[in-house]
């Protein structure tokens, strides 16, 4: 990729190494060289709305879910809401790392790192919700098949045991993903550290990676393998989060698109999430050569083909509703259109469906602070779509003694907040002490590394 | 590749880096002169020689090959593309040991599901037979991916003999450029074709920019492990079993403390229950008595003889008035006695029951009085009534348990049983007699 790094001669050896060690400088430096001022009063917000999560979660302990406002008509609401927005996330992560491997779409290396990061810190703070949910979190644990004295085992015929194994499944894969496809990063880290406590950490992070061909060979099988496994697992994950309402009775929830609808929708709002961190990040770490306006135009394509994915599933939705002529029905979703909740709709189609179209134009692709505050409205757009399709289709139930509105305390807000200081507590974390992009493939795709071949 | 006519920024929007030279001097290796070993205490490791450019790298490669050689490696920052051809490298056998994980992974998934909810606790969910299935399908799904991941991982790593912290290139400067811009191979000494001149002249006819001898430092202090490594790792060793050592101590033995309540599961909650201390009230008490000087509605229980079996403090002999004896009494009265006194007195009322035989198993001597001997068929009535409301001795009162109605059927029934059991042959109807 020309665009990372400057060889003007690829057959001259000096030009291509020094492209090599471009890269090297420019992302372990972030590591390595003392971080910019800005980051601290950053690490310090992350760390108090991170409080308000220790918080909001102590005072749950103490009194029960009875501090949300859940109640027995919206017994699902903020909490499966956050769990799937944040379940959503994380798959542009997998998406960028897996699939676009296996397209071999180049432009992904400079981006794949931060991404994956993403997946994972999301995958963690979608995995609080459904915990805390269950009301007495300390018995999570009876989810996992153990011998236990009570002679108890799991019902695997639950969609919620179904989630319980794509999600802890997908935790692990990105993890190991993750990991493995930063070690040599690490290594290059441990080689440029000059203390002594860098160097033994980094050092025992990288295994002893010695970049040998024969190290290089087995590791870059095993990359293509885990991506191969990577993609049908992130088709699995939401589909299998959609099934805890596509296989229940409410109408609103019981249709055979929800799966895909989900797929779709998660990379949308996946992608709408990497672009909010790494625009701004590109150019607090001086990266704009290695992630640049080409990749995030990139983005902006896939956010508006899935972004109208989504829109075309809330159409197909409606339209298999009304067609259907299932009076239950209609009902919930001319209630999800003009009930009490219309203004939930209208967010959520206005910051979904209407404007991603903007993407359209190259001119808004192009201008940076457009495409990050379109981008928050997308993130907005997407958690909404999840609150409409939870609470609006429960607020509504065939019984008039099961109408009810669903109303926020400031406890699920304290932990919304929480589990978005989480999320950046973690992220900050990355970007101060990790390989922020995969230096080992952006060289690998670069020009330079074919220098002096015969065929070139 | 598209993207290759695309404007771009200059890579140089930090401070230039002057670093470079000083990282990758070639001082050759070691700090200082003190610390470097003498000759005879090091063996040659291998040579280590490094190439211009990627192209320049796999042909040198190819020649070393070519010239006979198994026990070299190429290093380079990234995969190389061309060298596993030019090196001979094998492919590797990653995709078949993944496809057993995998398999494991699907076999063991539908294995679980059957042995736990069909087999070890059938289960029936949604009328569906116990095993069904479609419905176990997304978790054999999940694990045939995870336990695939899981071989992927921990398989190339093994594989490839990591972790292995350290190794005897480490020792040169010149490697640390491995993982930035250096593109090297290293030929090991103890390859058979290994000649230390003829190597080197191999290297540098390849095209070697340079060539550097890699030596193993023997001296003790470079290859024994240090002492305090092993005292830490004993102290953490013994750290680690005194959990378990804990855990082995509960298990043998017991405890009058009440267990830890980490999560006190609504156990605790704010209110008094019966028989419970209570200090705001003025007896200190949580149970509240009658209020002196009321009785509750419904409990006057004027009638001496029906509620306490006397008349005149005299114990009664015959029946109050709101008992009628007829079949229905006794029958009411033998189903009465079957619950709550055969336990103990037997079924026909001669104190054999199930809890002084049990008594008896276990070593102990306590018996149930026999009803129906002479000493009990002649209490009155009265007092027989006050015995089940009461209790006697080691017996407790039922009176919390039994009605009113029901203690008098119970009497009127251990009477029947006296009789029975005392009757002689003559007594005994027609048609019912046993031989």
């Amino acid at each position: 990729m020309a665009s990372a790094i400057e060889a003007h001669d690829e057959h001259h050896g000096e030009s291509a190494r020094a492209s090599f060690r471009g890269v090297t400088r420019d992302v372990s430096n972030v590591a390595l060289k003392p971080i910019g001022k800005w980051w601290y009063p950053a690490f310090g917000v992350a760390l108090m709305m991170l409080g308000c999560l220790v918080v909001a979660v102590v005072h749950l302990f103490q009194y029960g879910i009875g501090v949300w406002g859940n109640n027995n008509i919206q017994g699902w609401a903020w909490d499966i809401t956050n769990f799937v927005f944040w379940v959503g996330i994380g798959h542009a992560g997998t998406l960028i790392s897996a699939v676009l491997y296996l397209f071999r779409q180049d432009w992904r290396t400079s981006i794949n790192r931060s991404a994956e990061a993403m997946t994972i810190f999301a995958v963690a703070c979608a995995g609080i919700f459904p915990i805390l949910h269950t009301g007495r979190p300390w018995f999570a644990w009876w989810m996992i098949p153990h011998p236990n004295d009570m002679g108890m085992w799991p019902q695997f015929r639950s969609p919620l045991m179904w989630d319980v194994f794509a999600i802890s499944t997908y935790a692990t894969t990105s993890i190991l993903f993750w990991y493995m496809g930063m070690v040599p990063d690490l290594a290059t880290l441990r080689d440029r550290s000059k203390d002594k406590v860098r160097q033994v950490v980094y050092g025992i992070l990288a295994l002893g990676w010695r970049g040998s061909a024969r190290q290089w060979h087995r590791y870059e099988r095993a990359y293509l393998i885990l991506a191969a496994l990577s993609t049908p697992l992130v088709l699995s994950v939401h589909s299998v989060v959609s099934f805890d309402f596509a296989t229940s009775q409410n109408p609103g929830w019981h249709t055979t698109i929800l799966p895909p609808y989900f797929v779709a929708g998660a990379i949308f709002s996946g992608f709408a999430m990497v672009m909010t961190l790494m625009i701004p990040a590109r150019a607090l770490f001086n990266l704009k050569h290695i992630i640049t306006d080409d990749h995030i135009e990139a983005m902006c394509k896939v956010t508006v083909a899935t972004g109208t994915m989504v829109g075309g599933a809330y159409a197909i939705e409606l339209f298999t509703a009304w067609y259907s002529g299932n009076m239950w029905e209609w009902f919930t979703f001319k209630n999800r259109i003009l009930g009490p909740y219309t203004w939930a709709y209208f967010i959520m189609v206005s910051c979904n469906v209407i404007a991603p179209q903007f993407f359209w134009f190259k001119r808004f692709r192009k201008n940076m602070v457009f495409v990050v505050v379109l981008c928050c409205f997308i993130n907005v757009g997407m958690w909404f779509e999840r609150f409409v399709i939870i609470v609006s289709s429960l607020a509504r139930q065939a019984l008039p003694g099961q109408w009810g509105y669903f109303s926020p305390t400031k406890w699920d807000g304290l932990t919304l907040l929480g589990s978005f200081g989480l999320f950046f507590t973690l992220f900050l974390l990355f970007v101060r002490f990790a390989p922020i992009v995969a230096m080992a493939e952006v060289k690998a795709v670069s020009p330079a590394a074919h220098a002096g071949k015969d065929d070139h | 590749m598209e993207a290759d006519n695309t404007p771009t920024d200059e890579p140089t929007a930090t401070p230039v880096d002057h670093g470079d030279a000083a990282d990758h001097g070639q001082a050759g290796h070691g700090d200082g002169g003190s610390d470097e070993p003498t000759a005879g205490d090091r063996e040659l490791h291998g040579l280590l020689a490094e190439f211009e450019t990627p192209g320049a790298l796999i042909a040198a490669a190819r020649k070393v090959k070519n010239a006979g050689y198994t026990e070299f490696d190429c290093y380079s920052p990234f995969p190389v593309h061309g060298i596993d051809d030019a090196m001979g490298i094998q492919r590797t056998k990653l995709p078949l040991v993944v496809f057993a994980g995998g398999a494991a992974g699907l076999i063991g998934g539908l294995f679980l599901q059957w042995w736990m909810n069909a087999h070890n606790w059938p289960w029936i969910v949604a009328g569906k037979p116990t095993w069904s299935i479609p419905a176990n399908v997304p978790i054999a799904y999940e694990t045939t991916i995870l336990l695939s991941v899981l071989t992927t991982f921990f398989g190339m790593w093994m594989a490839n003999k990591l972790p292995q912290v350290w190794h005897p290139y480490f020792s040169l400067d010149r490697f640390a450029k491995v993982t930035d811009d250096g593109l090297m191979i290293g030929i090991d000494a103890k390859d058979q074709r290994f000649d230390l001149e003829q190597t080197k002249q191999l290297l540098v006819a390849a095209g070697a920019t340079d060539v550097e001898e890699c030596y193993r430092d023997l001296r003790p202090e470079a290859t024994e492990v240090p002492k305090w490594i092993y005292g830490a790792m004993t102290v953490m060793t013994v750290l680690a079993i005194i959990p378990f050592a804990l855990a082995a101590k509960a298990r043998r033995s017991t405890s009058a403390d009440p267990h830890w309540h980490i999560f006190s599961d609504m156990d605790f909650q704010p209110k008094a229950k019966s028989d419970q201390a209570f200090p705001e009230f003025a007896d200190g008490r949580a149970n509240r008595g009658e209020i002196a000087g009321t009785i509750a509605r419904g409990s006057l229980d004027a009638d001496d003889a029906y509620y306490r079996g006397l008349r005149d403090g005299q114990w009664i002999t015959d029946v109050p008035a709101d008992v009628t004896v007829d079949r229905d009494l006794l029958a009411r009265g033998q189903g009465k006695f079957n619950i709550y006194c055969a336990p103990c007195h037997g079924y026909d009322g001669n104190g054999h029951g199930i809890v002084p035989e049990r008594v008896a198993q276990a070593g102990g001597a306590w018996e149930a009085r026999n009803l129906t001997a002479p000493e009990t068929i002649k209490l009155p009535n009265g007092q027989l009534f006050n015995t089940v409301s009461n209790g006697y001795n080691t017996m407790m009162g039922y009176a919390a348990q039994i009605p009113v109605q029901d203690r008098w059927a119970i009497v009127l029934y251990v009477r029947a049983l006296q009789r029975g059991q005392n009757a002689t042959q003559a007594e005994i109807p027609a048609g019912v007699q046993v031989r």
